[in-house]
């Protein structure tokens, strides 16, 4: 589906160096981090302000032409793949850090702000964004936001909502809200910025974000545990959070993963173990050192084989990352990579892990499973070919029954990635009939003629 | 070589979009645009293999945007292999035969065809332009107009072109020297004396020779070798760069020798891939095989074999050196470590690290002539981090970087000096010899 001519030439007058209409332009934005999803939008607008992303929505929605919000396109759930037809607004040049205030601990960004360069600016007045997706590097605030991205510390210092203070906000007929603010407390009305948080671009264009930051802790301890076996490791987990410690990251991978990872990083991981976990604490020095302590005896009781404790901060980062990269490492051996996103009570953490590995074996598929174990977030990532059907039809009987494992535990399907195209077909049976519908409600209240990232979430 | 729509698809489909080589990529860092990232040019490549867009100018104005300095594939957890996407594109394109400008045209021929493909042309042009250097003529020819006579590209490139070394590899290297160390193992390397590190630098493969010999290894050099064919096959003349690998395998058997050095970093990129270019060729496939096995980066061989840490400073008094990064010694050989140990071993230098040291300089072959503006960008910003080091001597290990950033910083009005860091080894060497004369007398 083309856009008229009028649209384009409106569009082309509000942002002169921004519009994209060649194909070969069209063609790179057809697609997110998601496996086999690709649609062709009818323009991409990268934008530079606010006011052109008002102007923008105006002209669409005087055509009405569906709007598809993007950030950097790491998304794996599908929720920046575009809409036949649609306008991709692209907020990447959108990326100014307008202010670091070290006395309230805030920080104020443009939404396509990266990520990482929000936590190095804070780190230049000796703070901290805690949340850190596997994907920060390149991830923008806007997308985190709008998906309330999680993040490898997510077990003591929670995910993104957890630092938004405040949003400015395009609605889908082009008025500019600005929701929340610098206060610590506010209960002025109904906390409206949170309906914006993991929105999934379906309700409004975030264009501004305020965050809160947190003082950089003084010290830091990242610990390698290995297990012959992933149950162990998942034992060792239950066991640290029984023993009331809180440690920052409690992150795992499997055998599969951890082979993908050493073969991309080259980092010495051992590749004969059933599971790693990488474990960190963080706070005042004698806390980390006491906590490391027993965190380590904690690991060796639930038999695990080694536990290495990285040397300095540098190790730290490096074993960090190589963690981060885990997903797109997984690629490496088979053409096409699935992944979920489950995420159980951590008491059922074990019983979910064994699950994944039996169902896997019964429709002989190769599956990699890393996540966030303290969070009780699962990764298990189906290894497979798009192009062989037969194969395929296997990986979805598979995940029906890990969704329905999911459900019948108390757990949801989506932790963090949101729910998008890939995983819409199950979001009523998750929610039930009423929570669905209530939120069907709010998306007509806000887009009632479905401007904003049509069928996203729902249809 | 296989077209795009020839290639095995897995290569295509390898790449899984996560956007995590984005950051690294010069291109994108400078556009924000998803086609000049390599996630989007990928992504091209697989819409041309699925026929959904067709080989044409926009595709060959972006593949020719494309740094080539492989960045992304460090950074791709996915293990895309986009040296190989990038080498069978730039092929497509050529083999397209789409209408190009003349001057574009000329460039391709003169380098690719007139000049690399003949050593001894190569020479010539080498001692001509030599001579006009040394009695200033080149000085007097600008003043006098005379090089408006040139293209434009070439005018301007034409001040910056490489100062020929006074004397080519031959003449300052026997084709046989034997090592005079006393070690336990004796070792037989074949240098690689190179193209352009043999016009512009051919001191620099004298200090390898020296090193290698300091170091228990004889070592052989071939009187005229060839191009190696990593500019033809960047450019897409696979034909030609298919030649050269075959030449230069009969030049120096791969069966004789422990391993084939290689001290510039471009070079030694492509001359490790001779076994995938020559995979179809009956006669030479498993000559390539045992080639490839046997080319060594010379940082990587030293640091291998043990490299014997010098006892005196390559300089008079102490100096900060930094070190930067070719790209395809970083990104294309992997070796990283090496250089950054080699000159650690030496007396009298403190290392500092430069800030994006495997950040393109923008020379990236002919990049330089054919996208001069974002080749000048990257430039500044690399001089930019340079002179931030406070450094006195700024270590490369490939001619094309270290000329673009001779040029960089010159015209910058800095006096940092560039060095091979086997040349500041080879000069702590010779320094030994010097003081132990001292001593003596
Ligand atoms: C290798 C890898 C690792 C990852 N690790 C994690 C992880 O650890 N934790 C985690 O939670 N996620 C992770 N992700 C998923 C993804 O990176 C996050 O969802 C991220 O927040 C997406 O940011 P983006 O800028 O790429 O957004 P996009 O993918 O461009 O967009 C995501 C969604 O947000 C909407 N959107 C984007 N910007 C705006 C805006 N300004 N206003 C309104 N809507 C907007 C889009 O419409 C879309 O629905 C990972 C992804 C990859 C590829
Ligand atoms: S090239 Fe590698 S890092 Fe880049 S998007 Fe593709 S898979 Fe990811
Ligand atoms: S080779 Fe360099 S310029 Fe080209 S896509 Fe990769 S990182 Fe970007």
């Amino acid at each position: 589906m083309d856009l008229s001519p009028q649209v384009l030439a409106q569009l082309a007058a509000v942002c002169p160096d921004g519009l994209l209409t060649a194909p070969e332009d069209l063609a790179v934005y057809g697609f997110d981090g998601t496996a086999a999803l690709k649609q062709r939008p009818g323009a991409v607008v990268l934008v530079r302000s606010t006011q052109q992303v008002v102007e923008c929505v105006r002209i669409a929605a005087a055509h009405s032409v569906p709007i598809v919000t993007r950030g950097s396109g790491t998304g794996l759930s599908g929720g920046s793949v575009p809409v036949a037809g649609c306008i991709v607004l692209c907020l990447v040049q959108m990326d100014a850090i307008l202010e670091v205030d070290p006395n309230n601990l805030t920080l104020r960004a443009q939404s396509g702000a990266i990520t990482q360069k929000i936590d190095e600016a804070a780190g230049k007045h000796g703070l901290f964004y805690p949340p850190d997706p596997g994907s920060m590097k390149i991830s923008t605030i806007g997308g985190n936001v709008a998906e309330n991205s999680g993040g490898l510390r997510g077990l003591k210092y929670g995910v993104t909502r957890d630092y938004v203070m405040g949003l400015e906000v395009v609605l889908p007929d082009g008025r500019v809200v600005n929701l929340g603010n610098a206060c610590v407390k506010d209960v002025a009305g109904y906390s409206m910025k949170d309906l914006f948080i993991g929105s999934e671009g379906t309700l409004g264009i975030i264009t501004e974000v305020r965050l809160k930051l947190l003082p950089r802790p003084a010290a830091r301890r990242t610990m390698l545990a290995m297990f012959e076996r992933m149950e162990d490791a998942a034992q060792t987990v239950s066991a640290i959070i029984a023993a009331r410690i809180i440690p920052c990251t409690l992150e795992f991978l499997d055998r599969m993963t951890i082979r993908c990872v050493e073969d991309f990083a080259r980092i010495g991981l051992p590749t004969d173990c059933g599971a790693i976990l990488l474990m960190e604490t963080d706070g005042h020095p004698a806390a980390v050192a006491e906590e490391a302590q027993q965190m380590e005896a904690l690991a060796r009781l639930h038999k695990a084989r080694e536990v290495r404790t990285a040397k300095d901060a540098s190790e730290a980062t490096t074993l960090a990352t190589a963690r981060r990269s885990a997903f797109s490492a997984l690629a490496r051996v088979r053409p096409t990579t699935i992944l979920e996103d489950i995420t159980v009570p951590r008491s059922a953490l074990a019983e979910m892990v064994g699950f994944i590995a039996e169902s896997a074996a019964r429709h002989r598929l190769q599956v990699g499973t890393f996540g966030h174990m303290g969070d009780g977030n699962l990764h298990p990532t189906f290894l497979t070919d798009e192009r062989d059907h037969e194969e395929m039809a296997r990986v979805h009987l598979a995940l029906e029954e890990i969704v329905t494992k999911t459900l019948s535990l108390g757990g949801t399907i989506t932790g963090e990635h949101g729910v998008g195209l890939a995983k819409k077909q199950w979001i009523r049976k998750q929610l039930g009939d009423a929570s669905f519908e209530l939120m069907r409600q709010i998306k007509m209240a806000l887009d009632p003629r479905a401007l904003l990232n049509p069928g996203k979430i729902f249809d | 070589m296989a077209t795009l729509r020839e290639l095995d698809y897995s290569v295509l489909q390898q790449c899984m979009h996560c956007g995590m080589c984005l950051p690294t990529c010069p291109t994108y860092d400078a556009t924000k645009r998803e086609r000049h990232s390599p996630r989007g040019r990928i992504a091209l490549m697989r819409a041309i293999a699925d026929e959904e867009i067709a080989v044409n100018r926009t595709f060959a104005e972006e593949m020719s945007y494309c740094l080539g300095c492989l960045a992304c594939q460090t950074a791709c957890p996915a293990g895309v292999d986009y040296a190989t996407l990038f080498e069978t594109a730039r092929a497509d394109i050529e083999t397209a035969g789409l209408p190009q400008s003349v001057a574009r045209r000329f460039w391709r021929w003169l380098t690719l065809r007139a000049l690399f493909m003949h050593p001894a042309r190569l020479r010539l042009v080498g001692k001509i332009l030599r001579w006009v250097q040394s009695n200033g003529l080149d000085v007097a020819a600008r003043a006098a107009g005379l090089t408006r006579l040139l293209p434009a590209d070439l005018r301007r490139l034409e001040p910056q072109a490489p100062a020929i070394s006074p004397a080519f590899s031959d003449d300052l290297i026997e084709p046989d020297e034997l090592s005079r160390s006393a070690g336990p193992v004796r070792r037989r390397v074949a240098l690689l004396t190179g193209c352009i590190q043999d016009l512009a630098f051919s001191e620099i493969n004298r200090d390898t020779a020296d090193v290698l010999l300091a170091n228990g290894c004889d070592v052989h050099t071939a009187p005229e070798q060839s191009c190696c064919g990593s500019l033809h096959s960047h450019n897409g003349a696979t034909d030609l760069a298919r030649t050269l690998a075959k030449r230069m395998i009969d030049t120096l058997p791969p069966g004789e020798f422990d391993a084939i050095i290689s001290n510039a970093g471009g070079c030694g990129s492509h001359l490790r891939h001779y076994s995938s270019l020559l995979k179809d060729d009956p006669q030479y496939a498993e000559k390539a095989r045992l080639w490839d096995s046997k080319v060594r980066d010379i940082h990587e061989w030293l640091m291998g074999i043990g490299c014997r840490a010098p006892e005196a400073a390559p300089e008079p008094g102490p100096v900060t050196v930094s070190y930067h990064d070719s790209c395809h010694l970083a990104h294309g050989q992997k070796v990283v470590q090496p250089p950054r140990a080699l000159l650690a071993l030496l007396p009298g230098v403190r290392m500092v690290e430069l800030p994006e040291a495997s950040w393109c300089c923008g020379s990236a072959g002919i990049y330089s002539i054919t996208q001069p503006e974002q080749s000048a960008q990257l430039l500044e910003r690399k001089v930019g981090h340079i002179l931030g080091t406070g450094a006195t001597i700024l270590a490369t290990a490939n001619p094309g970087c270290h000329l673009q950033l001779l040029n960089g910083l010159r015209a910058k009005g800095s006096k940092v000096e560039l060095a091979h860091p086997v040349t500041l080894l080879a000069r702590a060497y010779r320094n030994e010899r010097k003081n132990l004369k001292t001593k003596i007398n």
